[in-house]
Order: C-alpha cells, then structure tokens, then sequence
C-alpha cells in the first residue's frame, strides 16, 4: 500500500500521520490545509474504510517545517476536533522499528 | 512495506492501550568519588551526578516530542553508595542520601536509586554504617531509593542481615508514619539482585557496570491486555504465541528510545528491560491479563500456571527484539500499583500465600504489599528469608518490599498516591519466627546438581 515511498532509504524527518473517523467531504483538504500551512510536504496517501469508519494513513515529509513535533501534534489534533475525526502524527522510525526487523 | 493495519496497531497500542517507555534509567559510577573527607566525597557525587545527567530530563523530552511515545520516567541508578562511601570517616552515611536527593532535584528526576550495599556473603563496616543510615535517609528525603542484597545462590543467605532488614523496614516505617509509611516503598531487599535494573526502588548501577550508561525499561500491560483478549477460547500455543508477539513489539520500542536516548546524550547504551510493570490506572494492570486468559479473579487456583505462561513468553518476545535484554524482565505483581491486585485482595482472593507462591515464576517477589503495623520485625525477617530462599534454590531474583504501615490494621488502607498507589492492609501470620531468625549466620548456598 505505500511500499512504493518506503523503498528508498528515509530522507529527512519522515511522519505517518493517521485520520480514523466517520467518513465526510473535506477531512482530506482539512489535514493537507494544516500540513501545507506549515510546510509539510505529502509523500503519499491512503485509505481504507473499516466497519464505516475512515482510516487514512499520510506520509509526510516535515524536514522543511519551521515546526516541531509536539505543535503539529496539537494543530492537528485541534483540526480534527473541528471536523470531527481523530487526527495524529507520529515519527516514521517508531512504525519502522516495531514492525520491521 | 508498511501495511495499514500495522500503522492503525502502533496508533492503537499509544493511545488506547498505555503503551509507554516507563523509564529511561542513566547509570552513573561513583566509584571515582571516593575520598575520606565526607564533604569533599558529598561535593564530587553532586558534581558528577549533575554534569552527566543534566540532560536527561530535556532529552527524554525531545525524544517523547519526537516520537510521540510517552516516557513516564527519567531516572537515576548510581553506584551502591556503602562503597563509594567506604573509605570515608563518618558514621551516617544519611547525609549521602540527602546529596543524592538534592542531585535528583537539581537535575529533575524524580527517583535516584542507589543507596544500597551488597552483603550476601558478610558484612564490611561500611555496609554496617549504610544500612543503619537507611530509615533516616528515606525519611528526610523524598527522591532517594535504597535497595540491600541479603542472598545469591552462590553465597546463601546472610541471615544477619535479613534479621537486621526486618528491623531497619520495622524502624523506616515510623520513621515516616505521618504518610502511611511510605519510606518502605522505597526500600527493597533482594536476593540475586541484577546490576542494570533500571526500575525503582531496586535500581542501582553495579560494579560491573560502564562509566556511564542508559538502561531502558518497558511495559504495556494494556496492550498485552487487549492481545490476549482477542485470543479467547483459543489454546495454549496460540495464547503464547499472541503474547510473544506483542512483548516482541513493546520491546523493539523500549529498543527504538534507549538507543535514541543514548546517541543524544552520548554515553552507551546498556539494555532493555522488558517487563510487565503495572500503574494504578485502569486497564494497566498484570492482574488483569491475568484475569483476561480465563480466571475469574487474581490469586484463585491456576494464576501461578497463568502467571509462569505469561512471564515466559513476555521474555521469549523481547529476546527476540533486542540484543541486549537485561534488569529484571518478566512480569512485576506489585499490589499496590496494580488496580486488578487490589481488586482481588479486597476480594480476599489474593493473600500474601498466594503472592509468595506467585513470586516463584514471576520477574520480582513480594512487592508493594501492606501488612498490619504491629507486625514484628522477627516476621518481617521470616518473609524476606522465605522470598530470599525461593530466589536462591530456583536461580531468580526475588525482592521484597513490604510496608508495615504504622498504626493500621488488617483491613485498612495505605494510600501512596502517584505510580506508587494504594493498597489494602494484607494480615500475616500471628505465629513467631523469632527463634529462627534469631539463629544468626549463613544459610549455605544450594547445590546446583539433583535439583527436585
């Protein structure tokens, strides 16, 4: 599913950014709005429906961001409030490690 | 490569299940601060302890921005204090403790450990001064933790000194009665004690250990949890299998922060303890896996078959995870830490009978257990010489902590609040064992052959 981005070696400050919540128009725009906002550049998308609710998985690269993890985190999870789903980020290598040996 | 269902399981595991990184431990020699001058001795632990771990703190912070994954605890293990104090002319070795304190402070931690003394096999005049300084240092300071090794199974038992622990615990107690006694939650007295634990109150860095070095322990009893109830009704080996898997993955993040932890500060990077540890939260509890696998309540019959299942395949998963597991590893049943051990003591389910027999296959011993005030220090000796003597026949560690909370009964309560949380006065034997503790000596080293 996005083994296509995950075959070259990491590159900068690579985060998985999930969305799990009732499915609607404009969550896609709504987490790309905060990630362009802050210079975040998406590698790659995407995303399943489990039992009528939206899973959707973001690569993203933040290497260029002005800023850091714990505000991302924030800005995200106050997005996702405003459209009702559950928004979180998280550092590639924490996927990478438990999964992968 | 990565799948969606891996990345939904590690989002799941963070936030629903309590997956945590419980504590960064930095282990720091003191050997080198060594000098008969007690306040010169005081001054280069302060200025060692805060050069080397004044970074700690910030750097487990990074790491949790960094990663998004909590770090409860940043701690620090030194050097047992009865030898880096050894050659030094005082008779109270509490002033130590309160430099230690005030280092922790300093630097932000919220436990130090270390203020310790190995003497299975006999006693120096050091280990004699440290030990007697124990009740005074834990009451006058709130960070420091103090551990004693009575026993290995190369050396048996030093019963003189388990006799002495039972009054030092007994004295600790008072000492601190105005909060339900809780200088005994920071006292352990172990047999076969591990020199890189990184979890308090046993923690301390041991003589075979590097200048500086960054011990990780883990734990996600939630996450165990919620494996092992996806694998109801099913049999044995798949019940393993599911826990070993998860210990598998609970372990490669334990992996993942120490060796971040230690590139940032720059000091090597020593293990991984892969343990079950419980918090009074809820859905954090190793009673409840327990619980989970098919026993109504904690403590009735098959929780020591449940209990060994458990402990074993959580080691099986981490060795498997990390080259370099170490501590203690495996499950801790302390009860006041645990809202499912309660639980079952307050149900009656779980007596300290049960406990010593569940200490047999578990990765500590007697742990966070209250027993009624008036307790005699002659039985206080007997339950740690029981704990001790089941650590050296079977090869393990075993610890004890008990707290005699002063002034209460069986049935009351002693609350800690925190990590360190409640717990219910469990009654003990009204019979004495004061003749045989009072023996004095050396119960002799097991033999290691004809083992039944």
């Amino acid at each position: 599913m996005l083994s296509q981005v995950k075959k070259e070696e990491p590159k900068g400050n690579r985060i998985i950014v999930t969305v799990i919540g009732p499915d609607r128009v404009g969550i896609i725009a709504g987490v790309a709005q905060v990630l362009a906002d802050n210079n975040i550049n998406i590698l790659d998308i995407s995303q399943t429906i489990l039992q009528e609710f939206l899973v959707m998985v973001m690569v993203a690269d933040m290497s260029a961001s002005p800023i850091d993890m714990a505000t991302l985190k924030e800005k995200l999870a106050g997005k996702g409030r405003e459209i009702g789903v559950r928004i979180d980020a998280q550092h590639e290598d924490v996927f990478k490690f438990m999964h992968r040996i | 490569m990565l799948t969606l269902q891996e990345v939904v399981e590690t989002i799941k595991m963070v936030q629903e299940e309590n997956l945590d990184i419980r504590t960064i431990t930095m282990g720091i020699s003191l050997r080198d601060c060594a000098d008969p001058n007690p306040r010169a001795a005081r001054q280069k632990i302060y200025d060692k302890i805060t050069r080397l771990a004044g970074n700690l703190v910030k750097t487990g912070e990074e790491i949790e921005r960094e990663y998004g994954l909590p770090i409860v605890n940043k701690r620090i293990s030194v050097t047992p204090i009865a030898i880096v104090a050894e050659s030094c002319n005082t008779g109270n070795f509490a002033d130590f403790a309160r430099t230690l304190d005030e280092a922790a402070a300093a630097v932000g931690v919220n436990f130090i450990g270390g203020f310790s003394a190995l003497v299975h096999k006999g006693f120096t005049a050091a280990d004699h001064r440290l030990i007697d300084s124990i009740p005074e240092a834990l009451a006058t300071t709130e960070r420091v933790c103090s551990s004693v090794n009575v026993a290995t199974t190369k050396a048996g038992i030093n019963m003189d000194a388990v006799y002495r622990m039972g009054h030092i615990i007994k004295k600790t107690a008072e000492l601190t009665a105005d909060r339900d006694s809780i200088g005994c939650a920071k006292l352990v007295v172990f047999a076969n004690v591990p020199e890189d634990n990184p979890f308090m109150a046993g923690a301390f860095h041991g003589v075979g250990e590097p200048e500086c070095v960054i011990n990780v322990g883990v734990s996600g009893p939630g996450v165990v949890k919620n494996a092992v109830r996806t694998a109801k009704g099913a049999d044995f080996g798949v019940l393993a299998e599911t826990v070993k898997k998860t210990a598998f993955k609970i372990t490669r993040m334990g992996e993942l922060v120490g060796r971040t932890a230690a590139r940032k500060l720059g000091v090597p990077f020593g293990i991984v303890d892969i343990s079950l540890a419980p918090t009074p939260a809820v859905g954090d509890s190793v009673a409840e896996i327990l619980e989970c696998m098919g026993l109504e309540r904690c403590g009735t019959h098959g929780t020591t078959a449940a209990l060994a299942l458990l402990n074993d395949a959580v080691k099986k998963g981490g060795a498997m995870a990390s080259s370099y597991v170490g501590g203690l590893s495996g499950a801790f049943i302390p009860v006041s830490e645990d809202a499912g051990m309660i639980r079952a003591a307050e149900a009656g389910s779980l007596t300290l009978d049960k406990l010593e027999a569940l200490t047999c296959v578990c990765s500590v011993g007697l742990d966070m257990i209250a027993v009624p005030g008036d307790t005699p220090p002659e039985t206080i000796a007997a339950i740690i010489a029981d704990e001790a003597a089941i650590g050296i026949i079977n090869k393990k560690t075993t610890a004890v902590r008990l707290i005699p909370a002063a002034g209460k009964k069986a049935g009351d309560y002693v609350e800690f609040g925190g990590l360190l949380g409640r717990a219910p006065v469990m009654p003990v034997k009204p019979f004495s064992a004061g003749e045989f503790v009072r023996r004095g000596g050396r119960i002799p080293a097991p033999i290691n052959s004809l083992t039944n």
